[in-house]
């Protein structure tokens, strides 16, 4: 029990102070994080939505493949992500390893096969249901589409979640490609890491409540301002 | 579809806004988790900076990995403690300019019960003998770093065979913290570097057993990448680096940094160049 009240006691601390450094890394977090899952989703979005509307060759081995890489490793990400972006690597040039840039590639490419997978799910249930009356008041597949997003908007807000949930967690992909270069590449799930090999247990873990508490915060906002939904 | 393109364009202009920051001038330095976890760059690189104003980008991993970082030519100078690893780095034509930094010391740490009885023991290829013999358990780091080379080194001398693959001998394959966790946790012998125990906090019953052996002293080196890398190579604010780190300033700050009135790091003469 000792070991959890120092822990909150840690977070407590940070937070009373409003340390800098954890300012500066709890903001990266959010930059990095956010932005892999805003582009993810405007990537993925798209995609999902493709699946459910449109009947292609190789539809049904990609909706297949989105949902095996539901559980993709996120330090085989990293790694695949660090050779593509090493100097003598392909994208060498571009001199994104070891920055932010590289972070958020690596978690974009983590999230996209989660908001495929789950705003295929929520489109292909409003037009399952809504499908034919769309067609039958002449709009093409394409201009169905706005619709079908409206309609389908708290399965795609909990896509943006779900994949921003697991952006800010993961660990193993950016403390490959960003290095966790303090005050540069740091954040919340690095600096966890990092103490925890330090051995300062009540550190780590009350960085790990305020990661908590953080994360709990974005999806409430999300959620919140998500319409419909009978609270407003 | 209105709150999604929102929260969408939001973060485009987060991600902008960062983006158009300053542009700082900086060198990437791959350097081992020792130096890191100790907290030795924390007073090294402010003090670097504010004589020079470049930035120390420090990614800290294992000496192995900190060479292959060098010769994919993802950083631009290193500070690595694996004399061999070096030279063959030299020698391979990835790096310039090797030179002497410090040194700092290993010792043997174990539950303080100590049942292989090697409190106060002089030698360590003995230390090591006994440990085997007594078959307590031992915590290797097993990650082939350079810490994890002088282990297997001491089993060789003492002519301990693990080819079998003891009980008592538990490969964990993990840098050196989560090794001391783990070490704590099972009450196992382990070798580690004294600055990383010296700022480890969960020591639970491990103490330092023993230390002194000059077979245990372990040299760290600072390296150039060759510029011949790419252009990308910043080489000469590496250079600055090198020559701060290994003169005057550099040797006499190594020199002051201290955990609990203990100094962990020994600056070396400069050695003469070739």
């Amino acid at each position: 029990m000792n070991d959890f009240s120092s822990a909150f006691g840690a977070a407590l601390d940070l937070i009373i102070r409003l340390d800098t450094e954890l300012l500066d890394i709890v903001l990266l977090s959010l930059r990095v994080s956010l932005s892999a899952a805003a582009l993810g989703f405007v990537i993925g979005a798209p995609c999902g939505a493709a699946l459910a509307l449109w009947r292609f060759p190789g539809r049904r081995l990609m909706i297949a493949l989105a949902n095996a890489l539901l559980g993709l490793p996120p330090v085989v990400v990293g790694l695949f992500i660090y050779l593509l972006l090493t100097r003598s690597g392909p994208l060498g040039a571009l001199g994104w390893l070891f920055t932010p840039a590289a972070m958020i590639f690596a978690q974009t490419v983590l999230t996209l096969p989660i908001i495929i997978a789950l705003s295929h799910r929520a489109c292909e249930a409003i037009w399952g249901q809504h499908g034919d009356s769309l067609l039958v008041t002449g709009a093409s597949r394409l201009r169905a589409l706005p619709v079908v997003f409206a309609m389908a908007r708290i399965g795609l807000i909990t896509a943006f979640i779900a994949a921003f949930g697991r952006a800010i967690a993961e660990v193993g992909a950016i403390i490959v490609v960003g290095g966790n270069i303090r005050s540069y590449t740091r954040t919340m799930t690095t600096a966890i890491a990092l103490e925890t090999s330090r051995g300062d247990l009540a550190l780590a873990l009350g960085l790990g409540l305020i990661l908590i508490s953080i994360s709990l915060m974005i999806s409430s906002a999300a959620l919140w301002f998500a319409p419909g939904d009978g609270r407003r | 579809m209105k709150h999604p393109r929102t929260i969408a364009i939001a973060l485009c202009i987060l991600a902008a806004s960062s983006a158009a920051r300053a542009q700082e001038r900086f060198i990437t330095l791959a350097s081992t988790t020792s130096t890191e976890q100790s907290g030795l760059f924390d007073m090294l690189l402010p003090a670097f900076k504010s004589a020079t104003g470049i930035n120390v980008r420090v990614v800290a991993v294992g000496t192995g990995q900190a060479l292959a970082i060098g010769a994919r030519g993802d950083a631009d100078a290193l500070l690595v403690h694996d004399r061999t690893g070096e030279d063959k780095f030299i020698a391979d034509g990835h790096g310039l300019d090797r030179r002497d930094v410090m040194f700092n010391d290993f010792v043997l740490i174990g539950p303080k019960n100590d049942p292989a009885k090697i409190r106060g023991l002089k030698d360590a290829k003995q230390a090591f003998l006994l440990i085997a013999k007594s078959s307590s358990p031992f915590a290797s780091r097993g990650d082939d770093s350079g810490t994890h080379r002088m282990e297997l080194r001491f089993w060789k001398t003492a002519a301990v065979d693990l080819s079998g693959k003891p009980n008592w001998y538990r490969e964990l394959g993990q840098g050196m913290g989560p090794t001391l966790n783990t070490a704590a946790a099972m009450n196992a012998y382990v070798l580690a570097d004294r600055a990383t125990w010296a700022n480890f906090k969960n020591r639970a019953d491990l103490d330092i057993l023993m230390q002194g052996d000059l077979a245990l002293y372990n040299p760290y080196g600072s390296i150039l990448v060759n510029p011949s890398k790419g252009a990308h190579i910043k080489a000469a604010d590496a250079k600055i680096w090198h020559e701060w780190l290994t003169a005057a300033p550099g040797r006499a700050t190594i020199a002051s940094f201290k955990i609990n009135g203990e100094q962990l790091f020994f600056p070396l003469p400069e050695t003469p160049t070739n």
